[in-house]
């Protein structure tokens, strides 16, 4: 127990579901008052923008079918990360393993061979690959040169920034596209279908919930599950009970890079059909999941709603974007402050605050205070 | 809690320190409650009570480290109100710590220098320097101010502790376990120091869960028993049982059940190991010994001489970099822990919590660590909840492990009931070799007990047993061969039925008896 001002802090051990998800909840509250002040700077009520983006987006079902569409790579990149993220490894690789996947879909697209029904599985397969690969190197950079994680993650992110960039600048770019830097069009049968009247390519979204009940499966019921809650909750005790390390990383982050891959496939063929810049492609989803991932505290189910939340938030800016005339930008300014207040908040999860009462004095009962 | 309020009747002497009714809560537990001790100029007062008994939550109360709930605290006749340590070394209130808080690559004089009021900004350490002899000299503790922390040994550490208490002018000394690191001749020339000190006019508060110590040194004893003073009673007048039944709160078994020896055949052979330390520097230097069937092999030595890289080595935690390892007939030199594991050498590890444990899973969960890839836990890679679970329940019961339900997270069990968890998961394998460091390090009466008996058992059934403890007594217990390390080396191996303590006291400071008794390894 620990006094501070009128204030007693008592720690919790074992914080109760509810406690996680009130708390969870103020913090998301709380940077959305403190969002109200970029409103304000623009010389606008923040309630009647509230207001307006609430109308807006739940009004109707294609407007607010874009939530779900922002969604989707969110949910395969953020249960990806509560995986990486359980082991304790320290994954910000999502966004270079996205456009992994992206690149590897293209490839597939554009430029090999295979029979027409075969091309939109194969993107995914390899996609999947293309992005567990990209997230294996760290792992193995990790465990057998102790090179930080969190390091590169997010180095291989530029990495393949620039390699994606080199490809719609150089050898791939599309000859029919007139100078612009964009790979040719995909073929009809490397695009996926829209649920009707939206742009929700539902197969990559149903992957993204599949995904989910997997790794929830996975992390409850498996070895490797067990392994990775092993090594994430004492390393020291994983190395005592003969764990091994180079596995379980190596796995996670196939799995973990694997489902932004798979994101980055759904992208391409779902909304661009095209290889573009990778700002255009991705939009900071792999970063986006890693708040996403947070905020689910490494349950890969409740990272689907977060995930969902974060939709919200992206839509809501493509919204003021257009409806309010807001810069882009404002999209980023939510996320960061959802995650600042998350991160400023955990300390509540963790300390139970209330008044101090009476007898509680700093000292003694009779309390003589010489300072 | 809020009741009259009585200073101490005026008189010639009041006590130099008087805690009155102290209580403090943690969660969960009373860690005090109406706590009384007082201490008096020239005495030595020890304070005498099991892990967790409240001792050194009443000392850091007195050190200005917690504050109390409720309750008093006079300082020589005078309420005060301690609110740090800063305060409480104004007050002439010294503490010398379990585990010495001191800058290793600094000298001694740094150290001491350190945050001492009154020493100039530049070469704070040359200032102090000729203060620091002289009270060395008075007191008979001889340290080099020149000599940098790191290279001293852990009795000499403690005198730079005792050192900087005493230039800070502390007239009481609160000492933790202060022998816990100490050779038993270290530990009589630190009784030496606080009978010096005594004589000189300083109280000196010592924490001890020792019986023969206290009685040796001390002139007043205070037993602590859950919280609460059971009573103060003279040295003079009292006697080790009647001071364990005060301590434990029912009367004690000095003698374990232990059948006679029947050693069989070699399970474990050590050859020339060496190995480094985290620092690279050399921890073990050519260790050779055999423990063999039906029989325990102790492992004594102070803190910090090699034992803890030893046990590593052993089960595959750290490189050996010369020698081998035989288990059971087979090389297993370097080899992984889990083949060391799955080969029967069960590890019961020093560091209970970080170790031994993973905190946050379930106990269920924690009991089969280290076979959860093996059936009938785990069939082509997907977990067996329901075998778990029969497995998990059978051990509870097995080994009376005290836990609220099978999912519990383990961290919520205490120490007691964290080794009786990890014990039933070495244990329950039937191993050949059991590798224990410290086992019943931090336990109470009743748990010792029964991790002892655990272990005797183990070792009637026809285990290999290394038993590694910095408990002297346990040593002398449990084993039937007993190795003294120091400096990474073993200085000898005698039958536990022909040491004396002084010789093994002997060997723990860096005597060699290894040609003596030449039956060797």
């Amino acid at each position: 127990m620990r006094r501070l001002g009128p204030l007693v802090f008592e720690p919790r051990l074992v914080p109760s579901r509810l406690a996680v998800l009130g708390v969870s909840l103020a913090a998301v509250l709380f940077a959305l008052l403190l969002a109200s002040a970029v409103f304000y700077g623009y010389g606008r009520n923040p309630w009647q923008a509230y207001a307006q983006i609430g109308r807006g987006l739940f009004g109707t079902w294609p407007s607010f079918s874009e939530v779900l569409r922002r969604a989707i790579p969110l949910i395969l990149c953020g249960v990806g990360l509560t995986l990486a993220f359980r082991a304790r490894f320290w994954n910000i690789g999502a966004e270079g393993q996205l456009l992994a996947g992206a690149v590897a879909a293209t490839g597939v697209a554009l430029f090999l061979p295979v029979p027409e029904g075969w091309r939109l599985p194969l993107m995914f397969l390899l996609g999947f690959l293309a992005g567990g690969v990209w997230a294996v190197i760290p792992a193995l950079l990790r465990v057998k040169l102790a090179v930080n994680d969190v390091i590169s993650t997010l180095m291989l992110n530029y990495v393949m920034a620039y390699i994606v960039e080199w490809l719609v600048h150089g050898p791939w770019k599309g000859p029919t596209m007139r100078g612009f830097a964009y790979t040719d069009a995909f073929p009809l049968s490397a695009r996926l279908s829209y649920l009707p009247g939206t742009r929700v390519h539902w197969l990559t979204l149903v992957l993204g919930i599949a995904a989910a009940l997997v790794v929830t499966g996975l992390l409850a019921r498996t070895r490797l599950g067990y392994e990775v809650r092993v090594v994430g909750q004492s390393p020291e005790a994983a190395r005592y009970a003969g764990i091994n390390f180079t596995a379980v990383f190596a796995l996670v982050m196939l799995l973990s890079g694997g489902l932004a891959g798979l994101a980055g496939v759904g992208e391409v063929a779902g909304i661009h059909w095209r290889l573009r810049s990778p700002g255009h492609i991705s939009m900071g989803y792999g970063y986006t999941a890693i708040i996403v991932a947070w905020l689910a505290r490494g349950s890969p189910l409740t990272a689907v709603l977060t995930a969902l939340l974060f939709g919200l938030i992206f839509a809501a800016g493509d919204y003021m974007k257009t409806a309010l005339g807001l810069p882009f930008q404002i999209t980023g300014v939510f996320n960061g402050l959802v995650l600042f207040c998350l991160i400023s908040f955990d300390l509540l999860m963790f300390w139970r605050v209330r008044l101090a009462r009476k007898e509680e004095a700093w000292t003694g009962s009779t309390g003589s205070s010489a300072r | 809690m809020v009741g009259p309020v009585h200073a101490p009747t005026p008189d010639a002497h009041p006590p130099l320190v008087l805690l009155k009714d102290i209580t403090k809560r943690f969660p969960g537990v009373v860690a005090n409650d109406r706590v009384t001790f007082a201490l008096h100029a020239g005495e030595i007062h020890a304070l005498l009570g099991e892990n967790g008994a409240g001792k050194t939550t009443l000392m850091n109360i007195l050190y200005g480290l917690y504050r109390p709930d409720s309750g008093e605290i006079w300082v020589k006749g005078r309420r005060v109100d301690i609110r740090s340590p800063r305060e409480a070394i104004q007050l002439g209130i010294g503490m010398v710590h379990q585990h010495f808080k001191l800058v290793l690559p600094h000298t001694v004089a740094e150290n001491v220098a350190l945050g001492l009021a009154g020493t100039p900004f530049w070469a704070p350490a040359r200032a102090i320097g000729r203060k620091l002899r002289e009270l060395s000299q008075r007191y008979g503790l001889p340290v080099d101010p020149d000599r940098r922390v790191w290279e001293l040994s852990a009795g000499e550490q403690q005198r730079v502790e005792i050192l900087k208490a005493l230039i800070r002018g502390a007239e009481v000394l609160i000492l933790d376990e202060p022998t816990s690191v100490l050779t038993p001749q270290e530990a009589q020339e630190l009784f030496k120091v606080l009978a010096r000190m005594k004589a000189e006019g300083h109280g000196i508060i010592f924490i001890s869960h020792k019986l023969d110590e206290v009685l040796s040194v001390a002139d007043r004893i205070t037993v602590m028993r859950r919280g609460r003073v059971v009573g103060t009673v003279l040295a003079a007048e009292t006697n080790k049982a009647e001071l364990a039944r005060m301590m434990v709160g029912r009367e004690v078994v000095f003698r374990l059940r232990k059948g006679t020896c029947r050693p069989g055949e070699e399970a474990l052979l050590v050859e020339d190991l060496h190995a480094r330390n985290d620092r690279g520097l050399w921890a073990l230097r050519g260790v050779t010994f055999r423990v063999c069937r039906g029989e325990i092999l102790g492992i004594a030595g102070v803190a910090g001489n090699g034992q803890r890289e030893l046990v590593e080595v052993l089960t595959g935690l750290r490189r050996a970099e010369r020698g081998r390892i035989v288990l059971l007939g087979r090389d297993v030199t370097n080899r992984s822990p889990r083949l060391l594991s799955d080969l029967g050498c069960a590890h019961v590890p020093e560091e209970r919590i970080r170790m031994g444990i993973v905190p946050a899973l379930s106990v269920e969960e924690n009991l089969v660590l280290k076979r959860h890839h093996r059936p009938p836990f785990c069939w082509r890679g997907l977990l067996r909840p329901k075998a778990v679970r029969a497995f998990a329940q059978k051990a509870v019961e097995d080994y009376a492990i005290m836990t609220p339900s099978l999912r519990t997270p383990a961290k919520l069990l205490s120490g007691g009931n964290i080794q009786r968890l990890i014990l039933a998961r070495e244990l329950s394998g039937k191993p050949a070799v059991v590798i224990a460091a410290h086992p019943t390090y931090g336990l109470d009466v009743g748990a010792t007990e029964q991790i002892r008996q655990l272990l005797l058992r183990q070792r009637e059934e026809g285990a290999a047993v290394l038993l590694v403890s910095e408990d002297l007594e346990e040593i002398l217990e449990l084993a039937d061969r007993i190795a003294v390390m120091f400096r990474g080396e073993i200085m000898g191996i005698v039958p536990a039925g022909e040491a004396s303590l002084e010789e093994i006291g002997l060997m723990m400071a860096g005597e060699r008896r290894l040609a003596v008794r030449s039956e060797g390894i």
